[in-house]
C-alpha cells in the first residue's frame, strides 16, 4: 500500500519503515513489542525485507483489528501448530522466484515449546529457509495465563494455582539437537547483542531459531517499568543464559552471570510463592547449567570469525 | 492421445504434476505431502514429478501437509495436497483456513472408512465429515473422471469469479488402486487449459497487510457473504470449466449433475462415486423391461446443486438415495441434503435413504435391485435403510 495515509486515525505518524507502528495495543511492558522493535531495526539495517507468520498468540492479537494492521510488513495468521509449515510453503515460492525476502515465523511458547513442537522440528529437520523467533513469556498468556511447558517450577498460573510443579523445557537444546545453523538467546536488557545476533541470523541461511524472554508484566504480575530489569536479572542470575549455538555442535556463551542470586529475580514477581521455591535447589540448577555451557563452549567453541 | 493403463492414484497424481508444472513461467508450484493408505500413490508420484519451477514439502503431518499449502498458496504458487481418511480429520483445521483464506488450492481425497475401528475400505464419512467446509467438493467414479476433474477443479478454483479450494474425491481401491484405460492429459494441452496462476490477494513484501487476523463480527460478515455469492457462482463457472475442457481435450469431464434415463422416469435412484456405475447397469436393466426407473449421478456436492436437482425431479415421485456414509443420529449425508433442498418445493416427493457399502462392503447390483424394489413399493419415506447388513450373530462367526 503505497499510498498509504502518513498520518494515521489516532494522529499518529504511520512510520512505513517500523515493523510494529505506533498505536498498537499491546500491553505496557511488553517485552515482545521492544523484540519487534530490534527485529524491525535489524532488517532496516541490513536493507531486508520480510514477510511475517504468525501462530494463535498475542503476536496476531498485536495486529489489531481488520481493516488496520500494526504491522508495517505482510502478516500471515497461521493456525496455533502450523507456523513453520506455513512459512515453509511461502519460503518456498520466494526461494522458488530467486526473491531474498526473510520469512520469519513470530511466535509465542504455547506455539513453539507446544502445541506447534512437532511442526517446528519438522521445519528444523528439514533445514527450512526460515527465522523462527519466540517470544517466551513462560506461560499461555493470550489466553490469560495458564502454564506452558515453558513455565519456570514454582510459578502461579491459572491451571497451576499452587505453582508448577515441573522444570522449564529447554527448547534451545531441543533445537540445537536438530543441528539447525543458528539457534540463539535474546534478552532485551542486553539490546547489542540481541542485535548482533539478529545479525547473525539474517546472514545465515537456513533454519534459525531464536529464543526471547520476554516479560509479560500481565502474567507475571511484574510492574510493567522493571520489565527490562526482571531479565536483566534473569541473565545475571543465569536463570536464562544468553548464548548461541552453531550447527548444533558449536557453543558460545555471550553474558557471563555475574553472580547475582536469583531470589531477586523471583521476590520481583508475584507470580512467585518465595515460600514453595527451594532456592537452593534454583542456585544450584544455575550453576549447573551454566557450568556445562561454559564446558561446551570451551570444547566445542564458536571461532571469532563466526 | 494414447490410453495408459494406470490407477486412480496415478491418474490423480498425473493431473496434479502437469497442472503443478502449468504454472512454471507463474510464481510456481508448492505441494505439502504426507502419506496414508490408500492415498499414498499420489504424493508418491508427485514426489517424483521433476518440476521446472517447484517444490513438493514431505512435511510430518497432515495439518502441516495443509499448511505448506496454504503458505505456498497466499506466496501465489499453485498449491495441492492429497489425504483419506483420518489425515483429513487431523488436517481439518488447517482445511478449514485454506477455506476461508479463499485459496484455490485443490486436494484430491480418496474416500476411506474414519477409524475406530481400524478400516480401509471406502467410505465417504471423511469427505463428508467437511461437508460444511469451506470447499468445493466433487466425486468421481472412474480413473479418467478423476484425472479430468482434477485438472477442472484446478480452472475451477482459480477462476477469479470464485478463488476457493476444491476437493475432488474417490472411492478407496475401486478407484485408487484399480488399473484402467486412462487418458492422461499431456503437458502442452494442459498448458493451454490451466493458465498460469495469478492470484490477487497473494501476499508481497511491500505492501502491509494482515491476512486472519482479528475481524469485529460486522466485517467478519461480510467476508463470509462474499464467500457465499462466490460458491453460488460455482455451478456456472464449472460448467464453462467443462465446456472449455470438452473443447480442448475432446472429452467431457461430466457435468455437477448427471442424469441417466430420468426424462420419463417415476422413480429415481441417486448415486455418487462408484456405485453410480453400478446402479447406472441396474437401471438400464430395468428400462429394458418396461421400467421407468432413473439415475442421478451426483458429482457436485458443495455447494450443493439443488436448482439442477429440483430441476431433474420434475416427473419423479420418488427417489431413493444410495449413501456411503453414515452421519451419526441421522442417516445418510446425500439423503439428508437431498431432503432438505427439496422442503418447501418438492413435498410431495418421496426421498428414501439407503445406506450402502458403509464402512467398505461392495455394493452389488442385486443390492440396488433390492432397493429399487422397496423404493417403488413405499408408499411413504421411512428411517434411513441399512442395506447389507449381516444379522449381529452372522458377522460375529
Amino acid at each position: 500500500m503505497s499510498e498509504a495515509p502518513a498520518v494515521g486515525t489516532s494522529g499518529i505518524p504511520c512510520r512505513e519503515e517500523c515493523l510494529l507502528r505506533p498505536g498498537n495495543t499491546n500491553c505496557g511492558g511488553c517485552g515482545m513489542s521492544v523484540g519487534l522493535r530490534f527485529l524491525g531495526e535489524a532488517l532496516a539495517e541490513a536493507g531486508q525485507r520480510c514477510s511475517l507468520v504468525i501462530p494463535a498468540c498475542c503476536g496476531i492479537v498485536t495486529a489489531g483489528a481488520f481493516p488496520t494492521t500494526s504491522y508495517g510488513v505482510p502478516v500471515v495468521a497461521s493456525t496455533f501448530a502450523s507456523a513453520p509449515a506455513v512459512a515453509s510453503g511461502m519460503a518456498s515460492v520466494r526461494d522458488l522466484n530467486g526473491e531474498t525476502d526473510q520469512v520469519i515465523c513470530w511466535a509465542g511458547d504455547g506455539g513453539t515449546y507446544d502445541i506447534g513442537l512437532a511442526t517446528l522440528s519438522a521445519a528444523a529437520e528439514r533445514n527450512e529457509n526460515i527465522i523462527y523467533v519466540c517470544y517466551d513469556n513462560e506461560i499461555y498468556g493470550n489466553t490469560g495465563g495458564q502454564r506452558s511447558s515453558a513455565t519456570p517450577p514454582g510459578a502461579r498460573t491459572a491451571t497451576t494455582p499452587s505453582g508448577k510443579p515441573e522444570q522449564k523445557k529447554d527448547i534451545v537444546a531441543v533445537m540445537a539437537a536438530h543441528g539447525v545453523p543458528y539457534a540463539a538467546t535474546l534478552s532485551i536488557a542486553h539490546p547489542e547483542d540481541f542485535r548482533r545476533k539478529l545479525r547473525t541470523a539474517l546472514r545465515l541461511e537456513g533454519m534459525r531459531f531464536l529464543l526471547m524472554h520476554s516479560p509479560c508484566p500481565t502474567g507475571w504480575k511484574s510492574e510493567p517499568g522493571e520489565s527490562v530489569e526482571l531479565v536483566r536479572l534473569a541473565v545475571a542470575s543465569g536463570l536464562f543464559p544468553l548464548y548461541e549455538v552453531r550447527d548444533g555442535e558449536r557453543y558460545r556463551i555471550n553474558v557471563e552471570p555475574d553472580g547475582t542470586d536469583p531470589l531477586e529475580y523471583f521476590k520481583r514477581q508475584r507470580r512467585f510463592d518465595l515460600g514453595r521455591i527451594d532456592i537452593d535447589e534454583v542456585r544450584q540448577a544455575c550453576r549447573r547449567r551454566i557450568e556445562r555451557l561454559r564446558a561446551l563452549s570451551e570444547r566445542f567453541p564458536i571461532g571469532a570469525e563466526a | 492421445m494414447p490410453l495408459e493403463l494406470v490407477t486412480g492414484n496415478h491418474a490423480a497424481g498425473h493431473s496434479l504434476a502437469v497442472a503443478g508444472e502449468a504454472n512454471r513461467s507463474a510464481r510456481g508450484v508448492v505441494c505439502g505431502i504426507y502419506p496414508i493408505t490408500p492415498q499414498t500413490e499420489i504424493v508418491e508420484f508427485v514426489a517424483r514429478f521433476p518440476f521446472t519451477k517447484g517444490r513438493v514439502v514431505p512435511v510430518e503431518s497432515e495439518h502441516s501437509a495443509m499448511g505448506v499449502a496454504i503458505g505456498g498458496s497466499v506466496a501465489g504458487a499453485r498449491a495441492f495436497t492429497a489425504s483419506s481418511s483420518n489425515g483429513l480429520a487431523y488436517m481439518a483445521e488447517n482445511v478449514m483456513v485454506a477455506g476461508f483464506y479463499r485459496l484455490p488450492i485443490v486436494m484430491v481425497a480418496v474416500n476411506r472408512t474414519l477409524g475406530p475401528p481400524w478400516n480401509i475400505w471406502v467410505d465417504q464419512g471423511d469427505t463428508l465429515m467437511l461437508r460444511d467446509f469451506p470447499w468445493i467438493q466433487l466425486y468421481c467414479e472412474s480413473n479418467q473422471e478423476v484425472a479430468d476433474t482434477t485438472l477442472l477443479a484446478f480452472r475451477l478454483a482459480e477462476d477469479h469469479r470464485i478463488l476457493l479450494p476444491a476437493l475432488v474425491a474417490m472411492d478407496a481401491f475401486i478407484v485408487s488402486h484399480t488399473q484402467t484405460e486412462t487418458d492422461l492429459a499431456p503437458q502442452e494441452l494442459v498448458d493451454r487449459y490451466l493458465p498460469p496462476l495469478e492470484l490477487p490477494h497473494r501476499i508481497r513484501p511491500d505492501d502491509p497487510r494482515t491476512i486472519g487476523g482479528l475481524a469485529w463480527p460486522a466485517e467478519s460478515l461480510s467476508m463470509r457473504v462474499e464467500f457465499d455469492e462466490a460458491m453460488q457462482r460455482v455451478p456456472e463457472v464449472y460448467e464453462e470449466a467443462r465446456e472449455a475442457f470438452l473443447d480442448l481435450f475432446g472429452r467431457d469431464p461430466g457435468a455437477a449433475v448427471q442424469p441417466f434415463a430420468c426424462d420419463d422416469a417415476d422413480a429415481v435412484l441417486v448415486a455418487t462415486g462408484t456405485i453410480a456405475t453400478t446402479a447406472r447397469e441396474v437401471v438400464r436393466r430395468r428400462r429394458e423391461r418396461g421400467e421407468r426407473v432413473g439415475l442421478i449421478k451426483m458429482k457436485m456436492f458443495r455447494p450443493f446443486p439443488a436448482d439442477e436437482l429440483v430441476r431433474l425431479l420434475e416427473g419423479a415421485d420418488r427417489v431413493g438415495v444410495l449413501d456411503r456414509n453414515y452421519a451419526a443420529g441421522i442417516g445418510g449425508v446425500f439423503g439428508h441434503d437431498l431432503k432438505a433442498a427439496m422442503q418447501g418445493r418438492r413435498d410431495d416427493l418421496l426421498v428414501q435413504d439407503y445406506l450402502t457399502g458403509v464402512c467398505g462392503g461392495d455394493v452389488t447390483p442385486e443390492m440396488i435391485d433390492s432397493v429399487l424394489d422397496d423404493l417403488l413399493e413405499r408408499a411413504s419415506a421411512g428411517r434411513p435403510v441399512w442395506v447389507g447388513v449381516e444379522a449381529p450373530e452372522e458377522a460375529r462367526k
